[in-house]
């Protein structure tokens, strides 16, 4: 890597962790045993790894949202997918088949409805936005057939472990969060094909001139946000036990959507980085919890985001680079006088 | 039927844009046909749905959303999208819950004060993402969380509105022949229906939108006033979404943070079954209308069947919706490839 690359990815980097250091320190300030973390049975407990475990879900549904949005498009069904996976995976388990049958069923679900988004993208050339409506709008009426409407509830210990059980003193939704993180750095970056993503984000029509073939790639990109949304909504299902088809998941497109934004790509495409989409995951959830601990009404938990969205949002607009660029070249005139 | 004025209104509001009036106006016709179709099934089913009263109170059950589709149909036409009307519908409601039942404010005063709040906080979400340069699904985002967060913060509970005036308000109605009753709220709603349009296809403000949508250069290019025209879209959708609040509690006399959830997401199905291009730059209030009567008879018909299941109204319109959008897409691509067919020969 050229050492420019470094300190442009550090530089993009640091005003999010800033933000996220930020609302650690107000959670704190608020909330004096906010950083302990005590080892019970074998397992951390505390705020911050509270942090960690509920936000795994949205940091699971941003690592592939993020490489949807790097292409231009975006991913409206994952909340959908995720009440289709957890409906599948409940049903199965309750019905006393085996964990193995019930995962591989659930995210090939995931796959499945991944597919279709792809293909509906990629291959009828619908905008990404309509084209993934339908199955947000089809994906919870699809999960209530699975479920017949009732709050499918199961009580096998396995797929339990994988919402609530924990390794090496982690909790398992972070420890599968990370690896799958992981996983999906090293793919992108160790190989071309976080280039070509990039390079369909920022003109597809040159991609195509290009040689590369875009609608393999776009069709993969849904299929990895598909698998993702099914992988979060089997963790939401295991740690509640049980699968709501109204409720898993509902929102939380928006939220995935949401930090992928703090996380500093562009809705337009082109430019990503994993790693901050999941700091951008953080963030969100950091302010949930720290609202929540701090004793605030709960109330004010939406006007707050919204706050903090504009905030965010109004720094990184290309309106507001434009004077940070025009106070900077004036300063830096009167510097040389 | 109203839905017929437009044919006419098309042609002499946008002459610059005949290529596209063919591919325009035929998923306006095909909407028509299969809800046509579809309310022919259901009354052969169920001979009772043939009356002015199932008729009347698809109007009145499907109002709000009705109205707010209307402002969501030119948010669309000019290329973008507003998902903040849901919080705004169940913020109007809250609010008027507590400005008459807390404050003792007459009606007609908090109904003034609800469309204000609703109309500008719409015309600052036009003005950030016309000056900031953001995109609208972000911008409107945020506003969605901002409305439903101001909701909770004056009531978590469901707040009853009890006022004469309400009760005056929801016992106007219109006797129709057969027995059905047009109320209050479905007149309102046929009403901005008409409103929309003429305001569409009739004004300089709705030619400006078409133009918006159809391309964003070339408009302004044009001399259309891109900035204005973009803060009074959203502006509008801020004003829809706050009479659709009125029309709401009117309906329910009650003002819950957690109402209409969601209905952002029916407005934009309506828009698209009616066969607005979410691309923005064609499309029908017309359509809007039929499209939520779409969805009304859908819920109709699942009510009068007995046996099904409500969730199959959201895999039906989830269908609907996969229908339309590949149709759409067919035609702009036959519409596109025509004219390249003519100017390679």
């Amino acid at each position: 890597m050229m050492p420019g690359t470094a300190t442009r990815a550090l530089a993009g980097a640091l005003p999010r962790f800033s933000v996220l250091a930020l609302i650690l320190l107000a959670s704190w300030l608020a909330f004096p045993g906010y950083f302990d973390v005590t080892v019970n049975d074998g397992r951390l407990y505390g705020s911050l790894i509270d942090v960690l475990n509920r936000g795994a879900p949205v940091a699971i549904l941003a690592i592939g949202m993020t490489l949807v949005i790097a292409t231009g498009g975006v991913d409206l069904s994952v909340g959908a997918v995720m009440a289709v996976s957890g409906a599948v995976a409940a049903t199965l388990i309750a019905d006393g088949q085996p964990l193995a049958v019930a995962l591989a069923a659930a995210l090939g679900a995931g796959v499945l409805c991944g597919l279709w988004n792809g293909i509906l993208v990629a291959v009828l050339d619908i905008q990404p936005i309509v084209a993934t409506l339908i199955l947000m709008v089809t994906g919870r009426g699809i999960a209530q057939l699975v479920t017949e409407g009732a709050i499918v509830t199961f009580v096998d210990e396995s797929l339990i472990f994988i919402g609530s059980g924990a390794v090496a003193g982690m909790p398992m939704p972070v420890v599968i969060a990370a690896v799958l993180a992981a996983a999906a750095v090293l793919l992108v970056r160790r190989t071309a094909l976080g280039m070509f993503i990039e390079a369909i984000g920022v003109n597809r029509r040159a991609s195509v001139q290009a040689g590369l073939n875009v609608r393999v790639v776009l069709i993969a990109v849904y299929v990895a946000s598909g698998f993702c949304a099914a992988l979060a909504g089997v963790i939401v299902a295991a740690d509640i036990r049980g699968a709501d088809a109204n409720n898993a998941g509902l929102w939380l497109e928006l939220d995935a959507i949401l930090a992928v934004v703090l996380g500093g790509a562009s809705l337009l495409g082109g430019r990503f980085s994993i790693l901050m989409s999941i700091v951008g995951a953080l963030i969100i959830q950091a302010m949930n919890t720290g609202i929540l601990i701090s004793g605030f009404p709960p109330e004010f938990n939406l006007i707050l985001k919204a706050a903090i969205v504009v905030v965010i949002l109004v720094l990184q607009s290309p309106q507001a680079g434009r004077i940070a660029a025009a106070i900077a070249a004036r300063t830096g005139i009167t510097r040389r006088r | 039927m109203t839905t017929r004025i437009p044919d006419a209104g098309m042609l002499n509001a946008r002459p610059f844009n005949v290529r596209l009036f063919n591919a325009g106006t035929l998923p306006l016709v095909a909407t028509l046909a299969i809800f046509a179709l579809a309310y022919a099934v259901c009354v052969v089913q169920f001979p009772a749905m043939l009356s002015t009263r199932v008729a009347a109170n698809l109007l009145t059950d499907n109002a709000f959303l009705g109205i707010v589709a209307v402002g969501m149909t030119f948010v669309i036409l000019s290329g973008g999208i507003d998902l903040s009307v849901g919080s705004v519908i169940a913020f109007t409601g809250v609010l008027l819950a507590v400005l008459i039942g807390r404050a003792g404010v007459h009606p007609l005063v908090a109904f003034a004060l609800a469309l204000a709040v609703a109309t500008a906080g719409g015309a600052v979400m036009g003005a950030m993402i016309h000056h900031l340069e953001m995109p609208p699904f972000i911008v409107t985002l945020a506003g969605m969380f901002l409305a439903r967060g101001m909701a909770f913060v004056l009531t978590t509970d469901s707040l009853p509105v009890e006022h004469a005036f309400y009760a005056t308000l929801q016992q106007l109605y219109w006797r129709l022949p057969g027995g059905g009753r047009l109320t209050l709220i479905a007149g309102v709603m046929v009403a901005v229906t008409v409103a929309g349009i003429i305001l569409a296809h009739r004004t300089r403000f709705g030619a400006n939108v078409y133009a918006l949508g159809g391309n964003r250069t070339s408009a302004a290019l044009m001399g259309v006033p891109v900035g204005a025209t973009t803060i009074a879209v959203y502006a509008l959708s801020g004003f829809t979404a706050g009479l659709a609040g009125i029309v709401f509690s009117l309906y329910t006399s009650a003002g819950y943070p957690l109402a209409a959830v969601g209905v952002e997401l029916d407005a934009i199905a309506a828009v698209v079954i009616g066969g607005t291009l979410l691309t923005g730059g064609a499309g029908f209030v017309a359509g809007t209308f039929v499209g939520v009567l779409m969805q009304g008879l859908i819920q109709t018909y699942i009510v009068f069947d007995g046996t099904l299941s409500s969730w199959w109204t959201k895999i039906v319109i989830g269908a609907l919706l996969f229908g339309f959008i590949v149709q759409q897409r067919a035609l702009v691509w036959l519409s596109a490839r025509r004219p390249s067919a003519g100017s390679a020969t």
